[in-house]
């Protein structure tokens, strides 16, 4: 069987996608251009004796080399050179489709022509002579509707006789009229360069570089030096501009559209149709001055209800499964000592709840990219950023960032993986740039619980208010920061102009939407989760090494056996003396903890666990099991106990062993940096602890401030530790944690999605600057001034007000040619 | 006259594009080329962009960009 390359190209919104999916069904394969961060998707399917393989490029409105899709699509007509291409174009917009077309197949490779929507034409009586259309632009000329499924026969036949036929069907040339005599001087030229034997059509270069596009350019001077060339162009140009009095490259889509004209004139018959149509019924509320802003505000709060809050429910009902693997893993690996852990048990622990935190977010994404999809899909997505570009434009960013930040959490709970990944369409390359490096500073759902802990002990009389606070103060730093980054690092990056197509509303259909859902969850787990898994491994070397020294555990040895002679003392006075010896001991103190998570974990898998015990372990189950025997309740006491005092040596080791680690050194030598932020070592330890995800931060907070044994919530034993920890210092450390610097799994999105580790590097480091200098301003101004921590948190927001409406009038001027 | 001067429910014919580079090849190759027709639908709820129709396709753009389009009422 034969293997033969073919491509799809098209607009956007012709149904090209559709078209993909329905003949590649499954096979497909989701990869970027080299390079550069546009997505390739390519798959395979089979007709007769011929394999095709089949590229789906890029969807654009032409083929130049102004932005960075219309320049990966061209590069790989020319450069792979597929045998034939499948051009769709949506027949409702046949004449600015047709423009495309002609660009298409000015690459001089055979093009079929699928004529999609067929149905939507017919039903607002429109007829293409789809006949006469082929015969005047010498290619193929398939009718088709993708959404009812008709054509795609049709279209696989064109395909395959196209590739089969011995002669190469060049589709015809366009008449450039007055031009052609210069193109033809311009071919000469060309023919004697090597561009005749990488195959690229001299005519259509020639084009090119009348229409003075600089990658052809470029590709002339490439081997040798044809500067003569360039410079007999920029004659030629100059010429045909003063004789037309037109600019070249207007003169040639000047003479596309009226080509295009005259062909949809005597090939399409069109009777007028006053009905007014569903798309501008929609958008008359939609886009509507009060309703729509009111809708959209709805649609952000339906997405945050269904993904964030329905999502997280979801997750009490993963999560169980989750922790199973965690309790396999606990049930292969080497039992735990009296107080030691073996490495390899704390390590799988520890490595299995780093990947567990992160797949724990599956059910949320899986929601949020299928309502993604949606919206996309239906259209929507293009009026979000209609309605919103002229406030986000004056900070720089784009109308098109709408997604990204309410993915990213502009009130609270929202994550900034899939914030950053959305970026991908903003065709702005620095706004783009600027909407990647600003979602991280949003509240992503993992900053919350560090929110909750500080409010509940520092603000508990006013947290409604303080809750309000932290849930938009991130938007009012973000705004201006996004303007100072426009202003500075990405002054000279190339914006584009917004010109946007609102292209006509259409339902969604379901298979679509949760075949890209999968699609991206998958990527997501791909790229994301092997990443966060090695990172793990480096966390727990920092936070474990150098560890604790031999004098130290000395120490903790003789506090063990204390413990455990304390309890065989008992013992020793029951009649099951027997059976008790040390190993004894920590095995029924293992299988004390064993019971009590399996308990927890309750239901009939705990009733079945449970006869397991009886048969293995009765003894042991009868101490733990309420007993009136008056020596186990003895025993049952003395366990209580033992337990107990393992705990409390246990947390001990766990504290001296962090602030030994190499993580605990440089919180510690941090110190005299954050102290004009108000945080001390301990606070500094928590905060590197969750570079690697901001969960952590709680969680080693708990570590480091646990010791008692009363089982009291962290809450208390901060407030009660911390005498001099102040509301003031709660305010400070819930700043920095707004600038947060990304987590590893949104950096990785970052590199991906900036196409630059540069970037990546920048997106860790200047969150951390700014956080230090906004957390030590407002601590040290407020302790000076003598503010509580109340008046301390409105008076910055007044201030982060005012400086994002001043930021909001600073000019940004755009940078692209005309 | 220019198209970013152009009231919602006016119609108007383009002339010319005053621009050539990025942005008019972007106008052209969203069907606006001199001699068609344009009808202004309306503004976004902050006045900027603009909507306008073409033919059966909608479009949104800047006021700014707007500026780089010549009209004439029909």
């Amino acid at each position: 069987m034969s293997l033969v390359n073919i491509a799809l190209a098209g607009q956007p919104n012709c149904g090209k996608s559709t078209l993909f999916n329905a003949l590649t069904g499954a096979s497909q394969h989701v990869a970027n251009y080299p390079g550069v961060t546009v997505e390739k998707k390519s798959g395979s399917f089979r007709a007769k004796d011929i394999r095709f393989s089949i590229t789906d490029l890029p969807g654009t409105y032409s083929l130049t080399s102004y932005s960075l899709e219309e320049r990966v699509a061209r590069d790989f007509i020319l450069n792979e050179g597929p045998e034939v291409l499948i051009n769709v174009v949506d027949a409702m917009t046949l004449k600015r489709g047709l423009y495309f077309t002609f660009q298409i197949m000015e690459t001089g490779r055979p093009v079929v022509l699928v004529l999609n929507m067929m149905d939507l034409a017919e039903k607002n009586k429109i007829k293409i002579d789809h006949e006469n259309l082929a015969q005047r632009l010498g290619v193929e000329v398939v009718p088709a509707s993708m959404k009812t499924g008709s054509g795609k026969k049709d279209i696989i036949e064109s395909v395959y006789n196209l590739s089969k036929s011995e002669k190469l069907k060049v589709p015809s040339q366009l008449d450039y009229l007055d031009m052609e005599e210069y193109l033809r001087e311009i071919e000469v030229l060309l023919s004697k360069t090597s561009l005749t034997s990488k195959k690229i059509p001299l005519r259509w270069a020639a084009i090119k570089l009348m229409e003075d596009d600089e990658n052809a350019k470029e590709l002339v001077l490439q081997e040798e030096t044809h500067q003569e060339i360039i410079a007999k162009v920029d004659e030629l140009r100059k010429k045909f501009e003063e004789e037309i009095n037109l600019k070249p490259e207007m003169y040639i889509s000047k003479r596309r559209f009226e080509i295009a004209e005259d062909i949809v004139r005597t090939a399409v018959k069109k009777e007028e149709n006053t009905k007014s149509n569903m798309t501008d019924i929609l958008d008359s509320f939609l886009c509507h001055k009060i309703a729509g802003p009111v809708l959209l505000v709805g649609v952000i709060y339906l997405l945050y209800y269904l993904a964030i809050v329905q999502g997280y429910n979801i997750t009490n009902y993963t999560w169980p499964l989750l922790a199973k693997i965690r309790t396999f893993t606990e049930s292969i690996m080497p039992a735990s000592g009296f107080i030691e852990e073996p490495l390899i048990r704390a390590f799988s622990l520890w490595f299995v709840d780093s990947v567990n935190a992160l797949l724990n977010y599956i059910p949320i994404f899986f929601i949020l990219f299928a309502l993604i999809a949606v919206l996309e899909d239906s259209g929507y997505m293009p009026r979000m950023a209609f309605i919103m570009d002229r406030l986000l434009s004056r900070f720089g960013l784009h109308g098109q960032s709408t997604l990204p930040m309410v993915l990213g959490g502009i009130y609270v709970g929202g994550c900034a993986v899939p914030g950053v990944m959305s970026c991908r369409g903003i065709p702005d390359e620095r706004s783009r740039l600027a909407t990647i490096l600003i979602i991280p500073l949003l509240n992503c759902l993992a900053k919350v619980p560090l929110y909750v802990l500080l409010i509940n002990i520092y603000f508990a009389a006013h947290k409604g208010l303080a809750m309000f606070f932290i849930s938009t103060i991130s938007i009012l730093l973000v705004l201006p920061v996004s303007k100072i980054l426009t202003l500075t690092i990405l002054k000279d990056k190339e914006t584009a102009p917004f010109v946007m197509e609102l292209p006509p509303y259409h339902i969604p259909s379901v298979k679509t939407v949760l075949m890209r859902a999968v699609e991206r969850v998958w990527l997501f787990l791909k790229k994301i989760t092997t990443i966060v898994a090695a990172v793990a491994v480096v966390i727990f070397v920092l936070l474990y090494y150098p560890g604790i020294s031999d004098e130290r555990m000395k120490y903790y040895h003789g506090e063990e056996e204390k413990a455990v002679s304390g309890f065989l003392k008992a013992a020793s006075k029951t009649s099951f003396k027997e059976q008790f010896n040390v190993e004894k001991v920590t095995e029924l103190a293992n299988f004390y903890d064993t019971y009590r998570s399996a308990k927890m974990q309750g239901g009939s898998g705990f009733e079945n666990k449970e006869k397991q015990f009886e048969e293995k372990f009765p003894l042991y189950l009868s101490i733990i099991k309420p007993s009136k025997d008056r020596e186990l309740k003895l025993l049952g006491r003395e366990l209580k106990k033992l337990v107990r005092s393992r705990k409390i040596i246990s947390m001990e080791m766990k504290k001296e062993r962090i602030n030994n680690s190499f993580l605990g050194k440089a919180g510690m030598a941090l110190e005299p940096v954050t102290q004009y932020a108000g945080f001390n070592w301990k606070v500094n330890v928590a905060l590197l602890s969750a570079l690697a995800a901001k969960e952590s931060s709680v969680a080693t907070l708990g570590a480091l401030y646990q010791q008692d044994e009363s089982g009291a919530s962290l809450e208390t034993r901060m407030g009660n530790e911390e005498k001099g920890f102040t509301p003031l210092h709660a305010l400070s450390l819930m700043l920095f944690m707004v600038l947060y610097p990304p987590c590893v799994a949104t950096a990785i999105a970052v590199k991906l999605m900036s196409g630059s580790a540069k970037f990546m590097v920048f997106s860790m480091i200047y969150p951390m600057i700014i956080g230090i200098f906004v957390s030590s301003a407002v601590f040290s101004v407020s302790t000076a001034l003598n503010l509580s921590g109340l008046q301390a948190m409105f008076g910055f927001y007044g201030l982060a007000l005012i400086f994002t409406i001043i930021m909001g009038f600073v000019k940004n001027d755009k940078n692209y040619q005309n | 006259m220019t198209l970013d001067e152009m009231k919602p429910g006016n119609k108007c014919k383009i002339k010319s594009l005053l621009a050539s580079s990025m942005l008019g090849q972007r106008l052209f190759s969203m069907g606006m080329y001199p001699g068609a027709v344009v009808e202004i639908v309306r503004n976004a709820p902050l006045e900027d962009p603009m909507e306008i129709k073409m033919d059966s396709s909608l479009i949104s753009l800047r006021h700014v960009e707007a500026g780089f389009v010549e009209v004439e009422f029909i």
